[in-house]
């Protein structure tokens, strides 16, 4: 694999990782603890919102960024041809 | 059949399942002792994984403490969990490919040095050990509420469980049996949970039940809210840390998972890169179908706690209040002789003492669940704690047969040399657990939460400059990892331990001096590695830029770890 190659896959993969990142700092930190107050004043069914991102809503996210984040990958490592 | 009966059947037949398996996944190899071989299939490997990081604490005690603290507990809902996020996308796949066998191997080729591989060898015997003993003393407390037998007895047999499948099979034993012990801690967790929520709302998924209204016609958490704040407590849904420490803590618990040697190297078993990455993400499902279940627990069992007992006369109360009050984890103290529970915020007034641990055990009774129900807890808590110790123990084990011995003491040492000093690491290192599971030292309890935040001060920074910063050396990871790691045991010992203040009785009176204060109150010890990570980061960066870059072939190590490709090649060069 050449240099540039490298330096470009290396490069994606960072992106990937801001994105997915941010997306987990939003729904754990931002929706589960510093607006969780403003959040709680919605409500569905018998949850206030920001409590269930607190308690429920976090974890599902987490559990779908990771699957998303090893379909991206895969699909980077085809690309650049590096994977095993 | 009675309660006692259903347990020692379930019990038992579990043992053998256990024990069955451990003969079976005999380890031959150092290499089947130290990573399962590196052939565990993802799927399997996610399991196992899932079965060694939920302990005895995620089984029996976590729901009690979202119970009682409400929203504040999701502090370790989020951050027990999150924590896999950044192992799947930061660490897993890197490390996997680096392709070898414990972390102080990362520590100590990447910084190359033999200084770093002992810093960190050290590291990951305090963490574990701490981590082990509070592992064995679950296991004693489980054998006797369920079994009826000595806490001590209850240890002792556990130890021997434990010594058959570590030594015999190592890793390879241990990550099957991981396997069958995730099937049955999983389903003594779900099946109790499955019928409180339909007994009391009428929808058998505790998921939503919990946001489900009971048959008045009320939402189950604003009932909760009323109750709580009724008897003098927070609203259940609201919190009563500050902000700042519930950031903290939750930051804390993450980079911490990420950083635990028993949890990484979970990660070095599986065949490929990729396996690595999708194991990280099943090990997560199957944590999540614990962890999301668990605040609904909480909510059910508060609730149903509150309308059994609240101003109910003692004299009335139902059999299992007097079956746990005889454990001592309930306790009745009618202070103004009425005869009547008062049940409130308010200490002078409050005259019923509940254990946190009761919310996950007493609950099927407190549902009048049936009796095989009852037994299949103690099943489940035993093999939440069990297969944690083994997953210590191995790292304990390789931590001193390949890190010290092989790569320090004695390199010439023989394969079979090496799987024997592996063993009778493992043997050795069950005997200490054991040895503290009987005689619990009074920190454990505390330590062991801390020892997140040790892990979050110490690895998390090293290993990540590692992989991701080409031009990390090893003056600053050393200096990094030192400093950090000080840090934090500075603020333990005199937060926690008031250490510098006159002893244990002081520490509550420090809570003011608590740093990062602004105005709602500061950090707590438990919040406080989020704080000694960032400064871990800080001077592995600034001392690394004024001092030499690293050799040549480091960074090429760096450049190899970040391509997928050729795993197998990188064994056979290094």
């Amino acid at each position: 694999m050449s240099k540039e190659n490298m330096k470009a896959y290396w490069k994606e993969n960072l992106t990937y990782l801001a994105i997915l990142l941010s997306i987990w700092f939003l729904v754990s930190y931002v929706f589960g603890i510093f607006l969780v107050d403003q959040l709680n004043t919605i409500k569905f069914a018998g949850f206030k919102l920001g409590f269930w991102f607190a308690q429920q809503g976090s974890m599902y996210v987490f559990v779908i960024l990771i699957f998303v984040y090893v379909k991206l990958m895969n699909t980077l490592d085809k690309k650049y041809g590096v994977h095993e | 059949m009675g309660i006692l009966a259903w347990t020692w059947i379930l019990v038992g037949l579990s043992f053998a399942l256990y024990i069955g398996i451990a003969i079976w996944a005999r380890a031959g190899t150092s290499k089947e002792f130290y990573v399962a071989g590196g052939g565990v299939h993802p799927v399997l490997n996610g399991m196992a994984t899932a079965a060694d990081w939920m302990s005895a604490a995620s089984f029996i005690s976590l729901a009690g403490i979202v119970s009682f603290t409400g929203y504040d507990g999701s502090v370790y809902i989020m951050g027990w969990t999150g924590g896999y996020v950044l192992l799947a996308l930061l660490l897993a796949p890197y490390l996997r490919k680096f392709g070898k066998f414990t972390v102080p191997d990362f520590i100590g080729d990447r910084y190359y040095s033999s200084t770093a591989r002992v810093v960190a060898v050290i590291c990951a015997l305090i963490v574990s050990f701490t981590y082990v003993a509070g592992q064995m003393r679950g296991v004693g407390i489980v054998f006797s509420r369920y079994l009826e037998v000595d806490i001590n007895t209850g240890v002792y047999i556990g130890m021997a469980i434990v010594f058959f499948y570590a030594v015999l099979g190592g890793m390879k034993g241990i990550t099957y049996t991981q396997v069958a012990q995730y099937c049955v801690l999983i389903f003594a967790f779900m099946v109790p949970a499955i019928f409180i929520s339909f007994q009391m709302t009428g929808n058998p998924i505790p998921q939503l039940g919990f946001g489900s209204a009971g048959e008045d016609g009320i939402y189950l958490l604003d009932k909760l809210d009323g109750l709580s704040t009724e008897l003098g407590f927070h609203e259940y849904t609201s919190g009563s840390k500050s902000m700042i420490d519930v950031f903290a803590i939750t930051f804390a618990l993450m980079v911490g998972t990420a950083g635990l040697p028993h949890v990484i190297v979970r990660f070095f078993t599986v065949p490929k890169v990729k396996d690595a990455r999708i194991s990280a993400g099943w090990a997560l499902l199957f944590i999540s179908i614990l962890y999301t279940t668990v605040p609904a627990v909480a909510v059910f069992a508060r609730t149903k706690l509150i309308e059994t007992v609240s101003n109910a006369k003692y004299e009335e109360l139902p059999q299992w209040f007097g079956n746990w009050e005889k454990t001592g984890l309930l306790k009745f103290d009618d202070k103004n002789a009425d005869g009547v529970v008062q049940y409130v915020a308010d200490k002078a007034v409050n005259e019923l003492t509940i254990d946190n641990d009761i919310m996950v055990l007493a609950n099927p009774e407190i549902a009048n669940l049936p009796n095989w129900v009852v037994a299949l807890v103690g099943a489940g808590g035993l093999a939440a704690a069990l297969s944690t110790a083994a997953g210590l123990l191995l790292v304990i084990a390789s931590s001193i047969s390949h890190d010290l011995i092989k790569k320090l003491i004695n390199p010439e040492i023989s394969e079979k040399g090496e799987l024997l000093a592996a063993r009778i690491s493992a043997g050795v290192a069950v005997v200490i657990a054991g040895y503290f599971g009987i005689h619990p030292p009074g920190f454990v309890a505390a330590v062991v939460a801390l020892a997140f935040g040790l892990a979050a001060a110490s690895f998390f920074p090293a290993i990540l400059l590692g992989i991701f910063d080409k031009r990390m050396n090893k003056e600053g990871a050393i200096t990094g990892m030192i400093i950090g790691i000080s840090l934090m045991l500075f603020y333990m010992l005199k937060f926690k331990f008031g250490i510098f203040d006159g002893g244990k009785v002081a520490v509550a009176g420090l809570k003011a001096d608590w740093w990062f204060n602004f105005g709602n109150g500061g950090i707590s010890p438990e919040g406080f590695g989020t704080i000694a990570m960032a400064v871990n980061f800080i001077f592995s960066v600034i001392v690394s830029r004024l001092t030499p870059a690293p050799p040549e072939h480091v960074q090429e190590i760096v450049e190899h770890i970040r391509i997928p490709k050729g795993v197998e090649a990188a064994q056979a060069t290094h």
